[in-house]
């Protein structure tokens, strides 16, 4: 197996380093440090630390006016509180006047370690993306995370990074360079585009190995700023093979797919599918079970992009004796994604030759 | 003690200018809030020409005082003060809520020059009056940062969360002051009287004494009462301060004083003439 990195604890190594080159950066904690990891900075440099106890309004209320005397204050929270306990006092004194607030979403999308629905947040990207002057940001694994943390500290304005609780497989190389607002192409293709973001990215590129293995190649792309949005990046990787798959962790009203068919829709129209939650609250339960029940693995992934394929012409290289779904997984696999983990951001490979079967 | 009579004759003129320019850009705008913001005159006078330590020529200067109008819905209020003191020229009050104005319906920091913290949403004043306090003690500052709240916005949740960690955090470079004028927007009857409302709630100060804060009382309208409070506060080393300033709503317009119905009604023509006669009365007064 190729390297794992929990996100969170990327994160809080981050800031631990960014306390010896940044004198006004604050981490303020509503009281999960220990879960965040947060803990780094409170044990490593507690100066650059204070828990504001279990009182997200309040702490988001103080960020606002740390930054507004010059600080740079990190929150560290449950992507479900900082998207909805505090909503008010983020939309108005920290978003409307455009205040430095770094928010850090821990524990988003379904993996929030058996914690159920009131822990899972659907929609944190959704309320996020719809706040004016906010950046939305997911990234794939620990290095893009490590990255996005100094960025986006750097980068005047309000800020959420959205991360999750458990390890997840490495794509990026140490050399990956960060850059807000735009899209990273990860694999080329020519009969679909799949767009990811977070560490359903990781699951699209495994989607990619198994479309492969049916004839289908897949373009895939990792959208790591849901906003501001890289209309560019998207419509030039939408235009290279016609059709667009979105998957996320995440409902799909509002996130990675909401926010791809406003860039496609209104500059260049293109069959399209949103894959993802489908407008539900979720439940307990072991991270492989519920990735398996609310169909977010791979195998999802590429019957979705099956579904989309079907009216068109790919549609003709579909292996004829294969039900759907396309791959049945005999048993729940260990880890959410395993087999991407190889995968470096390198150039893209050739796509090796493929039998077309007629249009 | 009191305070010199020159200078509180001074403040008081400017009470009623104050109050004059509340009720005329109200009256002009047809909208706004008109009994809130004349509860609070003498509190934000006392603060700005006198208390704090702030440049109109420079209103980002990062060691200025700090104020943080939480009824943000009063702000007619603190326009009229800061222009007064500088900020802005007068004649900019009375754009107040016309479009495309740096005279904002709730204080916009990003367009009023004066204005410290956004709010309007009540009790969302609170918390950033803390994180510039703890702010200014990790940048090494010395500037002290004054909360105004109102009676009815601390039955916010959100109030309570700061003062907990205010008093936990031992901050004593903030002080809040409750602007208790026991009237809000409709209130609750008190009485079989149901049009006769007000706040529902009770024991103030004991309720921030048992947050682990300092409390003072005082006249919220009597500058020889208000200012001795604002010297204590500040003076007052290892908590925070909270003084209970007992306001009066709708103060200065013997028709408006103590009336829910005055929260967000705009006077007519004949009313304000009444409510610049009875000014004009107290003016001859001082």
């Amino acid at each position: 197996m190729g390297q794992m990195m929990e996100l969170r604890a990327a994160w809080g190594d981050t800031l631990l380093e960014l306390t010896k080159t940044h004198p006004n950066i604050m981490i303020l904690d509503g009281d999960v440090g220990s879960s965040t990891m947060a803990q780094t900075v409170a044990y490593n440099n507690p100066d650059f630390y204070m828990n504001m106890g279990i009182a997200e309004q309040n702490m988001m209320g103080v960020a606002a006016g740390m930054a507004s005397v010059g600080l740079i204050p990190w929150l560290s929270s449950f992507a479900c509180f900082l998207a909805n306990r505090d909503l008010d006092q983020l939309r108005v004194t920290v978003a409307q006047p455009k205040l430095s607030v770094k928010l850090a979403g821990h524990y988003s999308g379904i993996l929030a370690g058996k914690t159920g629905k009131t822990h899972i947040d659907v929609g944190d990207m959704a309320i996020m993306r719809a706040l004016p002057n906010m950046v939305v940001v997911a990234p794939a694994d620990g290095i893009e995370c490590r990255l996005a943390t100094r960025v986006l500290t750097d980068t005047p304005g309000p800020a959420y990074l959205r991360l999750t609780r458990d390890a997840s497989p490495v794509i990026f190389g140490e050399d990956y360079t960060f850059v807000l607002g735009k899209v990273v192409p990860l694999r080329e293709g020519k009969d679909i585009t799949i767009f990811g973001t977070g560490v359903q990215t990781v699951r699209a590129l495994e989607a990619a190995d198994l479309l492969a293995k049916e004839g289908i190649s897949a373009h895939v792309v990792h959208v790591p700023t849901l906003k501001p949005i890289d209309v560019e990046g998207v419509v030039a990787a939408a235009r290279k093979t016609g059709t667009v798959l979105t998957t996320e962790e995440h409902n799909i009203i509002g996130g990675l797919g909401g926010a791809i068919a406003e860039v496609l829709g209104q500059h260049c129209p293109l069959p399209m599918k949103l894959h993802g939650l489908r407008d539900c609250y979720l439940e307990s339960g072991p991270n492989d079970a519920l990735l398996e029940k609310y169909k977010l693995l791979p195998k999802d992934v590429v019957d979705a992009a099956w579904e989309l394929l079907k009216t068109g012409p790919a549609a003709a290289r579909k292996p004829e004796a294969k039900p759907k779904p396309a791959v049945k997984a005999k048993k729940a696999p260990q880890a959410p994604v395993k087999t991407s983990a190889k995968k470096k951001h390198a150039p893209p490979k050739k796509s090796a030759p493929r039998k077309r079967t007629g249009r | 003690m009191p305070i010199d009579a020159a200078e509180k004759r001074k403040l008081q003129e400017k009470a009623v200018q104050v109050r004059r320019l509340v009720l005329q850009a109200v009256h002009k705008a047809a909208g706004g809030h008109v009994g809130g913001p004349l509860s609070m005159v003498e509190i934000a006078l006392a603060l700005y020409f006198k208390m704090m330590r702030v440049d109109p020529k420079n209103p980002q200067w990062p060691d200025r005082d700090r104020y943080i109008l939480s009824k943000g819905h009063s702000c007619i209020a603190l326009y009229a003060v800061l222009a007064l003191r500088g900020f802005f020229p007068v004649e900019e009050v009375y754009t107040f809520d016309a479009i495309n104005s740096r005279m904002q319906g709730h204080p916009d920091m990003t367009k009023t020059p004066g204005i410290d913290m956004a709010s309007g949403s009540l009790g969302t004043g609170a918390s950033p009056a803390l994180g510039m306090a703890l702010g200014a003690r990790r940048l090494g500052k010395d500037f002290h940062t004054w909360l105004h709240l109102g009676d009815g916005e601390i039955q916010e949740g959100q109030v309570w969360e700061m003062a907990w960690v205010a008093s936990y955090y031992n901050v004593d470079n903030l002080t809040a002051i409750v602007d208790y004028n026991h009237v809000q927007q409709f209130g609750f009857p008190r009485d079989a009287n149901l049009k006769r409302r007000f706040n529902p709630i009770t024991q103030v100060p004991e309720k921030w004494r048992a947050f682990g804060w300092n409390v003072l009382e005082c006249d919220g309208h009597d500058f020889d009462q208000l200012i001795p409070a604002m010297e204590q506060a500040k003076a007052t080393k290892g908590k925070p301060t909270c003084i209970v300033a007992h306001t009066i709503k709708g103060k200065g317009i013997s028709f408006m004083e103590n009336d829910f119905n005055w929260h967000a009604k705009v006077p007519n023509k004949e009313e304000l003439e009444k409510s610049m006669a009875e000014l004009d009365a107290a003016l001859a007064t001082i």
